[in-house]
């Protein structure tokens, strides 16, 4: 089971600095001058060349990377360029608001998707079953920003229950989370119900009434924690994905997180800004994908390696 | 002798696009205290249809349509679903088909078999588990203990089915139903296990044996019911039924397993198909496939008559046959 473990992550690890290659590579592929921009129209060339060697830019790739992933490893992933702070720093500032947003909607897309999923399989093909399918379709196939819109008109435009963006108090962070996690929590009531149909025509299901299991001693003993295998790891890549920075999200609803980050870091053409938050979001995806191997592991004894005899 | 299980005309079926298929019609049969009874009959003909009647477990949208289940002298059709479950596990349980995929993959061979104590009686941990190993140890499951700790995935096709076995007598039932309880393990194993099954039928339970194996039927039933397309063809005595089959479809049967006495290098075979449900033909449903079909069988069904020694069987010729 450690070396399991030790294992994933040596290889989640392989694929982080695959990534930062990745990235970084693209990053300069990319034509025009980031210096040149950065200085303004009026920059005479000797400014521009001076700079440009200044930050290490005139230095060959493989030498920049090589510099930059051993920086990295000390904590250090340079300074931005438009705002001339540490990128760490400007990561850790906006780091918390993602996180609570991300875990805000999380919560509401888990809670909503479980219960409307076990719902919709247990009655299956009654109105309740159709609304809330019906309402968890709604959720995949509305994009973010226009369910951001709606939410935004109903519940702060007409009924000013809530702020209509920015980050006041914790009650700024529910239409945003919201609208972030409607999607997910769609998904996963789709999920939970395709899944739960199919374990409850499981043979073992008929061994549990057989043994004198009423309804809900059959869905929580027997049904639900197998039908939870597939349903974690969508929950974990979520997750990591939502942590990553929702863009339009934070940008609709003037949250200051990893993905407004970006999204200044592009327009400014902010390298070292931009490597870092794409490296910030890579590291969390994976980290989620990590979780969701180690604890289908936990929930499927099959998958653990160990075997007793 | 009590009868512990009494099935009087029960017919269940199931809807479909084409009216209601009738899949257990018109069946009786009881089951001794004390003895193994079989049902036999192809795949489709009604067999585990009637066995999940009797638990109460036919699957939605199949229902039971009319008839009488007597357990021990209760009537279980109608009967209240919380009372219904009270008696599941504990005064009735059943072996399933498959051992591997009957037993849940996530929970512990221990809790699974204990799970019928902790549903059915106030009994503490310790107990509960003390009693699983107990039982396990019982059907032959060697260290009982260490096997409680394992997943189902980790144990071998026979010590599954051996916990399945654990699991359903652990209350000790009046009434098992086995349904095709050898049909997934080797030989070996399968021998264990009706060495098992015997045993606990001794101990006083009346065990409804289902299955399509005329081996195991004759090894071990007391009394063997003959099932096709929903209607019970033939009843007897075990030894009456082997010796004197009078059903076309028993001899059928008989023919086509081939026997260690016989020679013969061609096994027969009953031509045709089980009947579609929704397309039964007029008359005996066995008649297109049967080599001794006269004229008055695609008439009417005929009913079930007593041949002497309490040997029933549902076919005019054979009547006739008898009668000369």
């Amino acid at each position: 089971m450690l070396n399991h473990v030790l294992r994933r992550f040596f290889q989640a690890f392989l694929v982080l600095i695959l990534v930062a290659l990745l990235i970084f590579l693209m990053l300069r592929v990319v034509p025009g001058n980031p210096i040149a921009t950065m200085m303004g129209e009026h920059a005479n060339a000797a400014a521009i060349e001076r700079m440009t060697s200044e930050l290490g830019l005139d230095q060959p790739i493989p030498v920049q990377f090589f510099r930059y992933i051993l920086n990295a490893l000390r904590g250090d992933f340079g300074t931005s360029y438009s705002m001339g702070k540490p990128v760490d720093r400007l990561i850790r500032t906006a780091f918390p608001n993602t996180l609570i947003l991300a875990l805000c909607a999380a919560l509401f897309a888990w809670v909503v998707g479980i219960v409307c999923g076990t719902i919709s399989a247990v009655r299956k093909n009654s109105v309740l079953d159709r609304l809330f399918m019906g309402f968890s379709l709604l959720g995949v196939s509305v994009p973010v920003f226009m369910a951001a819109m709606i939410l935004q008109y109903v519940f702060a435009y007409h009924l000013h229950w809530l702020d209509i963006s920015g980050v006041k108090s914790w009650k700024s962070f529910i239409l945003p989370a919201v609208a972030l996690g409607w999607n997910s929590a769609g998904s996963i009531s789709r999920l939970v119900r395709s899944t739960l149909l199919e374990i409850l025509q499981a043979d073992y299901i008929d061994t549990a009434r057989a043994k004198g299991r009423g309804q809900a001693g059959v869905l929580i003993f027997h049904a639900m924690r197998n039908a939870m295998l597939p349903v974690v790891t969508m929950m974990a890549l979520q997750l990591s994905s939502l942590l990553s920075g929702a863009v339009i999200t934070e940008s609709i609803f003037a949250v200051n997180g990893i993905g407004r980050l970006a999204v200044q870091a592009i327009e400014g053409r902010d390298i070292p800004l931009l490597q870092g938050t794409a490296l910030f979001s890579t590291a969390l995806v994976i980290l989620g994908n990590l979780t969701a191997d180690l604890l289908y592991g936990v929930l499927d004894p099959r998958i653990r390696k160990e075997v007793v005899r | 002798m009590r009868n512990i299980l009494e099935v009087r005309h029960l017919c269940a079926g199931f809807p479909t696009l084409k009216g209601e298929a009738v899949a257990v019609n018109d069946v009786s049969l009881t089951v001794p205290e004390g003895k193994i009874v079989g049902l036999v009959g192809e795949s489709g003909c009604g067999k585990s249809m009637t066995a999940r009647a009797v638990m109460g477990l036919i699957r939605y949208p199949g229902r039971v349509i009319s008839g009488s289940i007597l357990l021990d002298g209760r009537e279980l059709v109608g009967m209240p679903k919380k009372e219904k479950r009270a008696l599941r596990g504990s005064e009735m349980s059943m072996i399933f088909q498959e051992p591997m995929t009957s037993l849940n993959p996530v929970m512990k061979v221990g809790r699974q078999v204990e799970e019928a104590i902790r549903i059915h009686e106030k009994v503490t941990a310790e107990e509960a588990a003390r009693r699983s190993v107990e039982i396990l140890t019982k059907v032959g499951v060697p260290e009982a203990k260490k096997r409680c700790l394992c997943y189902p995935h980790q144990l071998s096709g026979g010590l599954r089915q051996r916990v399945m076995i654990a699991m359903a007598m652990i209350l000790g039932p009046r009434l098992l139903i086995a349904d095709e309880p050898t049909t997934a393990l080797d030989v070996t194993v399968e021998a264990q296990i009706l060495q098992l099954m015997r045993t606990l039928s001794s101990g006083g339970t009346g065990i409804l044996l289902i299955s399509h194996d005329l081996g195991v039927i004759a090894q071990l039933c007391d009394h063997v019911y003959v099932m096709y397309a929903g209607r019970i063809v033939e009843s007897a005595d075990v030894n009456e039924l082997f010796d004197r089959p009078l059903h076309p479809y028993t001899r059928g049967l008989l023919n086509s397993v081939r026997s260690l006495r016989g020679g013969g290098d061609v096994l027969d075979t009953i031509p045709g198909a089980v009947p579609n449900l929704t397309r039964m033909p007029a008359g005996c449903g066995f008649s297109p496939r049967c080599p001794e079909r006269c004229d008055e069988c695609v008439m009417d069904v005929p009913g079930l008559v007593d041949m002497g020694n309490g040997h029933l069987v549902r076919c005019r010729p054979a009547e006739g046959e008898e009668a000369k």
